[in-house]
């Protein structure tokens, strides 16, 4: 099926609404056209094209809910789906935390479309592929690759009345350039809702230029150091904060924004005043989604103001529970940020650390947060305001709680992209002091 | 999918159709009615041969066709509620071919003839374009055409087939035991696999396979208001490629340790009940002394590491740079290999790679190239001896075929080199878990895997674990707390100084291994009995945010 325009896809869930007999009915649908390149040791590796859609019906009894989907729109399909989502519905067991579903919301228009990424060519993305192996061949490294584009839609319907409707565009590229002889590496990522904006030439000139410059490192010894973390490495960190943000754990006492005695630590500065971080579906840097997978208007929320705690994400169950206003999760965080570029970051640093990307981020301790993983694709050692060498890579134990409380300065902002979720954020490069390397990785 | 994304999920208590847009992978839900029906092999061959036949006519030299029908269920309960129950099915056709020495892959779920035939056309272009970017051309090692043979997991109850109700009333009542036995919070779940697939190729091979996995699990969290303190205590399961046979213990699956670990079955109302408890004894254990301890691991425990710093290391693309933009290259590089006296480990360590180990995950009759699965060895007396190849690798190691190590997890996925089942031989002589732990001084002992990260080249890794024991003068002594071991791989592996023997042999797994970009989701067990590693560094990870 191809991307469905708002009317298309209001009157095929208008026809899929009909045929429901339950107390509730809700109906989402979505399209995908998705395509990428996969490349490696300067060559092409993999590379597919595939076209998916989905239409999920869920019906509800009373508390009792039942969800079916289907990939065919035939009216027999619709109906079928329709009745197969009302047999699970009536099998169900009662659900006390179900909700009845959202009457009519107002949603703006999203920005997150983009026609250029949706018209893109094979020989587009070949080409933007040909110009990254070009670089890296040309400097006798090695470079391996991922460029992926996404044009899809999302629509909903329920028997409230609620309608809602949204396309979007995205590609992602990554690059990773070795040198020849494997002592060197460097890497570099970029995402854009606009495929003209990415330049894979640039983005490969400075994972070459990494590659080649951190041929040779030194190992130093493991411990506190001043860091200067690029955009890509803040954004694994941070995503931790964003992903729990709920208040559903943080009321059971089991998240670090659990308050000893009970309740939340919503309103307590939990970091240096600097910190700002909030979601905004206007952006024009990031654009998101005007509205949550059921239903809720997404709006720019602050989340961290000046180093305090200020609003938790909340189900539309524990919102009812609670009676306060049901918050949905962010779908893209923003991050303020300073002024100064790395390089005036670097210049003000009298001895301290260059992370250019950080790896294999995992949970150590919820309570505090604490993350572990690795220094990986370009680790310099900086001293009076100069990289000085480059150095072996690191382990880390840290929470980015206890990060953001040693907050030195924060660069300026760039969208980047999470190695870990693919997400993109909006991020500054951010010093910080006493970051916690606690051994040495022979990896490069 | 990651693991741990599907952990986050089943905590969430998500609803419905917000749970299902969290989850793009899992497919569409279907009736538990419709997941008994399988599609009839000859109509899977007809519409293979359309596509065979459309990619040929387009010019490509080799295709392969991969019909998918991936049945998935999951129950998801927390204390007396019933999250969710949803039944997924996921069906279509994945078309990749070799044109002008490159591959091209296009994958369809409208399985018309039409549809099909475009499908090829399209894989077929692709690998057109995207040729001119080649160094130099796709070499696959000869497989003979199998004919039409098909392969069945040996499951004794499918778990399909077992009432809803029945499942909700295990998982409650888990949920039951856990909360009497102190637990405040417990989130579980069942989840099963069916994986129905079809294979031909243009060499003449027509493989039908019905795969089964299953994995039942459960998150524990015990708090104290008062402080704000918690602790969790996950499952000792391990997600098995077995039916619902797994479920149905029987003494004899079951060892008496510290606490009951289990062996290719599972009580899981004795695991949650003793986890209840646990939790609640971790609250008050002792916080962890830094310094170097002799571990005595568990296999519940051990197969993560046996994962992540020999499994993938291993794996041939990552060796080449395949890999080097996302999971990474691996240290153990070709002339490690070719030298032939690579001390990987210790003598006592040999690690063998099986695709047939019968109850794995990654038990198969032939891979998703059209290669029968069989047993290698990876690590033989300590030495690196073999890598994990597929069809378009075996030159590289001069070998004239493919180890059977390719797989995609759907049909809209392509294919690539995934890790087979590989697993530490126990010891050679008789010696108990008590045997191990009497001749340990200064150790800790650790049950079930806990949090892991390694880095690209898989030298350095950091692991947790469920369980954590203190070891004095071989007696154990108490619980600790905050515990993690940092090692490098070579060090750690040649620190290996006692293995239990093959009565403790036990099998533990990933149920989704994340690799590759896009990236896909793989099950592979890794089994091991026992095991001592002698002066490993521990950290202490308690922390204070304020």
């Amino acid at each position: 099926m191809a991307i469905l325009t708002k009317d298309q896809a209001q009157a095929l869930l208008k026809k899929v609404l009909s045929y429901s007999k339950a107390d509730e009915c809700e109906v989402n649908l979505t399209g995908t056209d998705s395509a990428n390149i996969r490349y490696a040791r300067n060559s092409v590796s993999t590379s597919g094209k595939i076209s998916q859609s989905q239409l999920v019906v869920s019906s509800a009894y009373g508390k009792k809910l039942g969800v079916a989907t289907i990939n065919e729109f035939d009216d027999a399909s619709l109906e079928k789906v329709v009745r197969r989502s009302e047999e699970l519905a009536k099998l169900a067991p009662e659900n006390p935390e179900y909700v009845s579903f959202l009457g009519p919301q107002t949603f703006a228009e999203a920005h997150t479309y983009v026609e250029s990424t949706a018209a893109i060519t094979p020989k587009l993305r070949s080409d933007l592929v040909a110009q990254s192996l070009q670089v890296a061949r040309d400097a006798k490294a090695v470079a391996a690759g991922f460029l992926e584009d996404n044009t899809g839609f999302s629509a909903m319907m329920n028997s409230k009345g609620l309608f809602a409707y949204n396309t979007s565009t995205n590609t992602n590229f990554s690059v990773t350039v070795r040198t020849e002889d494997g002592k060197g590496s460097g890497y570099a990522t970029r995402g854009y809702n606009d495929i003209t904006k990415l330049d894979t030439r640039k983005a490969t000139q400075i994972a070459t230029e990494k590659a080649v410059k951190s041929v040779n490192a030194k190992a130093i010894e493991p411990g506190k150091y001043t860091v200067i973390l690029e955009p890509a490495a803040v954004a694994v960190l941070l995503e931790n904060i964003f992903f729990r943000l709920d208040a559903r754990q943080a009321d059971e006492g089991r998240s670090f924004l659990s308050k000893a005695g009970g309740g939340t630590r919503l309103g307590e500065k939990l970091m240096d005043e600097r910190v700002n971080i909030y979601s905004d579906p206007f952006n024009t840097d990031l654009p998101s989604n005007t509205w949550s997978g059921d239903g809720r208007p997404q709006e720019k929320i602050a989340w961290v103001e000046k180093g305090v705690i200020k609003n938790l994400s909340y189900s539309r169950y524990w919102a009812e529970k609670k009676g306060v206003k049901a918050i949905p999760g962010p779908e893209a965080a923003i991050m303020e940020g300073g002024t100064k570029s790395i390089e005036e970051l670097i210049a003000g640093t009298k001895k301290g650390v260059l992370v250019t990307r950080l790896w294999y981020i995992r949970d150590v301790d919820p309570q505090s947060l604490l993350l572990t993983g690795l220094t990986r694709d370009g680790t310099f050692y900086i001293e009076n305001g100069k990289i000085q060498y480059p150095i072996k890579n690191f382990r880390f134990n840290e929470s980015p709680i206890i990060m953001l409380n040693n907050l030195e300065e924060l660069g300026k902002v760039e969208r980047t992209v999470s190695v870990e979720s693919n997400n993109n954020y909006l991020l500054p490069p951010i010093k910080v002091r006493d970051f916690t390397f606690s051994s040495l990785s022979d990896a490069v | 999918m990651k693991r741990r994304d599907f952990i986050n999920m089943a905590g969430m208590g998500a609803t419905g159709a917000a749970l299902l847009s969290q989850f793009p992978l899992m497919g569409k839900p279907i009736s538990a009615e419709r997941a008994l029906e399988t599609v009839d092999v000859a109509l899977k061959k007809q519409l293979a041969d359309v596509a065979l036949n459309a990619a040929r006519s387009k010019g490509a030299t080799y295709t392969d066709v991969r019909i998918g029908r991936y049945l998935n269920q999951f129950v998801v309960t927390r204390e007396d509620k019933v999250e969710n129950i949803v039944n997924t099915e996921s069906y279509g056709m994945g078309i990749r071919v070799i044109a002008n020495g490159g591959w091209g892959f296009a994958a369809t779920d409208k399985l018309d003839k039409d549809s099909i035939a475009k499908t090829a056309e399209t894989a077929v272009a692709i690998a057109k374009e995207n040729s001119r970017l080649l160094t130099e051309p796709v070499k696959l090692a000869p497989q003979k055409g199998l004919g039409e043979v098909s392969w069945k997991a040996p499951i004794e109850k499918n778990a399909f087939e077992v009432p809803i109700k029945e499942k909700v009333d295990l998982l409650l009542n888990v949920n039951d035991a856990a909360m009497k036995a102190g637990a405040n919070y417990i989130t579980s779940l069942l989840f099963l696999i069916n994986e129905q697939k079809y294979f031909a190729s243009s060499d003449g091979s027509y493989i039908d396979q019905d795969v089964h996995r299953i994995w039942p699990a459960f998150f524990i969290t015990k708090i104290d208001a008062a402080t704000g303190k918690f602790e969790t205590r996950n499952t000792l399961s391990a997600p098995m490629g077995m039916g619902y046979e797994y479920l149905d213990w029987r003494p004899q699956d079951k060892i008496h340790s510290v606490t009951t670990l289990y062996k290719g079955r599972y009580d899981m109302l004795e695991d949650a009940k003793a986890g209840g408890m646990q939790a609640g004894e971790k609250m008050k254990a002792k916080s962890v002394e830094p310094g170097k301890y002799d571990l005595i691991l568990d296999p519940s425990h051990l197969w993560l590491t046996i994962h992540e710093s020999v499994g993938h290391p291993t794996e041939l693309d990552r060796v080449l740079g395949y890999e080097a933009n996302f999971a990474g290259t691996s240290f153990l590089t070709l002339d490690k290999w070719e030298s032939k006296n690579f001390n990987f480990g210790s003598k006592l360590v040999n690690i063998v790679a099986d695709k047939t180990q019968v109850g794995s995950l990654g038990a198969v009759g032939y891979d998703d190239e059209g290669v029968p699965c069989g047993k290698w060895d990876l690590i033989k007396d300590g030495v690196l001896v073999n890598y994990q190849v597929i069809r378009d690798q075996a030159h590289i190691l001069g070998l004239n075929a493919s180890q059977g190590c390719c797989y995609a997890d759907n049909w809209s996925s392509v294919q690539f080199q995934r890790m087979p089942n590989a697993s530490l031989q126990p010891g050679k002589q008789k010696k108990s878990i008590d045997d191990l732990i009497k001749n340990v001084e200064k150790g800790i002992y650790i049950i079930g895997d806990g949090s892991f990260s390694i880095d690209q080249q898989r030298y350095n890794f950091q692991f947790g674990g469920q369980l954590f024991y203190e070891i004095k003068n071989g007696k154990i002594t108490g619980m600790l707390k905050d515990v993690a071991y940092q090692a490098n791989t070579h060090e750690f592996w040649n620190s290996c100084a006692d293995i239990a023997d093959e009565s403790d042999f036990r099998l533990g797994g990933a149920f989704g291994d994340g690799k590759g970009q896009p990236a896909q989701s793989n099950s592979v067990s890794h089994g091991s009995a026992t095991a001592r590693f002698n002066g490993v560094n521990v950290i202490n990870t308690s922390r204070n945010i304020g």
